[in-house]
């Protein structure tokens, strides 16, 4: 198979106006990724399935991600010399750079007929909370369809053009998205025998309030 | 001949006219001697027949001990109703999700009485390895009362039958009349539950008060 440096060329000469990325892997897995666009995605998708050179005929796996928001600080030197001719003047400056959220459609494509893959493409939503939008695959990969509808009850990304979007884990009038990072799960840690950690924060709030004299009290057996 | 009946009378049953040790030294002699109630508790507690229904890996232990190996048919439990109208004894065996949860306290609710529950796993007895999960109930107890629990992940099918025969011991326990009348005797008593809706975050309500409420042992706040 050709290597995804290949691939990425390949499909932006035959797509100019799509942008490509190649998302690196640092890890000893290396398993480099495409990131493309929502609006070219289907046809680069289609392109996939169909070049005689690739035939990546099928989608073994298709998984969401979620990326808050991520505020990261900067520390800027500027150097000025002391026109006196004493020593340079050093001043510090901290920028504050807001990387926006996203959420994420991870697909992992293989070829049956040519027996070669996977080939990891990725789909990116404008933000986290009203353009969640992306174009479905399933229409070009049958088996998106129950992946596709897992990513939208989980993660709530909303794919267009996708046959049958409902929920597919939890129940039809569920409002959240477990899987984000920001969810918060009900509030029933009554009663935790071995609470620790989290679990021992959540809990605490249903201790029941201390007797006015505390007597010990045996415990069951 | 053979005397199936059991020979000791409830502690808390009506004060026979002879003792044990005569009754015992009479059935020898071929004279059977009992009481209506021990008679109608031998029969109920003899042929138990649970709920067809599984819903995770504890239900393949409850399969197990329907087979020749362990054969739950010893103790007259082998006849495994499809329908609730038919059964005594609901086996809860395995994870409730909040999702299946309603189903499982309208099946509850659609038992004849006398009914009986066997909480079956970790599962269904807390939540097991699921508790700090959002999409697990943290135990069945929350919504229908629980007779007899089976610990185990999941217990095996020899737990299985010792839980009911444990449950067989309470139901030849049970007095039909006077003062402490089991509650099924009793008109007043609830035999059905309501049944949580789907909420926009959980189930509507979370628990059943009335049924459960959390242990409050000592522990530090």
């Amino acid at each position: 198979m050709e290597t995804l440096e290949q691939i990425r060329g390949r499909l932006l000469a035959r797509f100019p106006a799509a942008k490509v990325e190649m998302v690196l892997n640092p890890g000893v897995a290396a398993e480099h990724s495409l990131l493309l666009e929502a609006a070219s995605g289907r046809e680069i998708a289609l392109f996939l399935r169909d070049d005689p050179a690739l035939q990546l005929d099928y989608c073994s796996n298709a998984t969401g991600v979620d990326w808050p928001a991520k505020e990261t600080v900067e520390t800027v030197k500027t150097t000025v010399p002391d026109p006196a001719g004493g020593p340079p003047k050093v001043t510090e400056e901290k920028i504050k750079r807001v990387t926006p959220g996203c959420l994420e459609a991870v697909y992992h494509l293989y070829s049956m007929a040519l027996k070669h893959g996977p080939v990891v493409i990725r789909l990116r939503t404008a933000n986290r909370s009203d353009q969640v939008m992306l174009p479905s695959l399933t229409p070009v990969w049958r088996s998106c369809d129950f992946q596709e509808r897992e990513i939208y009850d989980l993660f709530g990304i909303v794919f267009e053009g996708h046959p049958d979007l409902r929920r597919l884990l939890m129940w039809d009038e569920f409002k959240d998205h477990p899987m984000r990072k920001d969810y918060v799960d009900p509030d029933d840690y009554e009663w935790e025998p071995t609470a620790h950690a989290q679990v021992l924060e959540r809990a605490k709030a249903h201790f029941p309030a201390a007797p006015a004299a505390p007597k010990p009290e045996a415990p069951q057996s | 001949m053979s005397n199936p009946v059991p020979t000791s009378a409830p502690a808390s049953g009506p004060a026979p006219q002879i003792t044990d040790a005569e009754r015992e030294e009479l059935r020898r002699h071929g004279v059977l001697i009992t009481y209506f109630e021990e008679l109608y508790n031998w029969g109920r507690s003899n042929s138990i027949w649970p709920l067809q229904f599984g819903l995770a890996c504890c239900a393949i232990e409850m399969i197990a001990a329907a087979t020749a190996r362990f054969d739950i048919a010893r103790f007259g439990a082998e006849i495994f109703r499809p329908s609730p109208r038919q059964a005594d004894l609901m086996i809860v065996s395995g994870t409730v999700t909040k999702k299946m949860a309603p189903q499982v306290v309208r099946l509850w609710n659609q038992m004849p009485e006398p009914k009986y529950c066997i909480a079956m796993g970790a599962c269904a007895i807390s939540g097991g390895p699921f508790k700090q999960g959002y999409n697990v109930l943290k135990g069945v107890d929350r919504f229908i009362p629980v007779d007899i629990y089976i610990p185990g992940c999941p217990p095996r099918p020899e737990a299985l039958l010792n839980g009911l025969v444990e449950l067989q011991k309470k139901i030849k326990a049970e007095r039909l009349t006077g003062p402490g009348a089991a509650e099924f005797t009793q008109a007043d008593q609830p035999s059905e539950f309501p049944i949580p809706e789907f909420g926009a975050h959980d189930l509507v309500p979370p628990k059943n008060d009335s049924v459960w409420t959390p242990p409050s042992p000592p522990r530090k706040a």
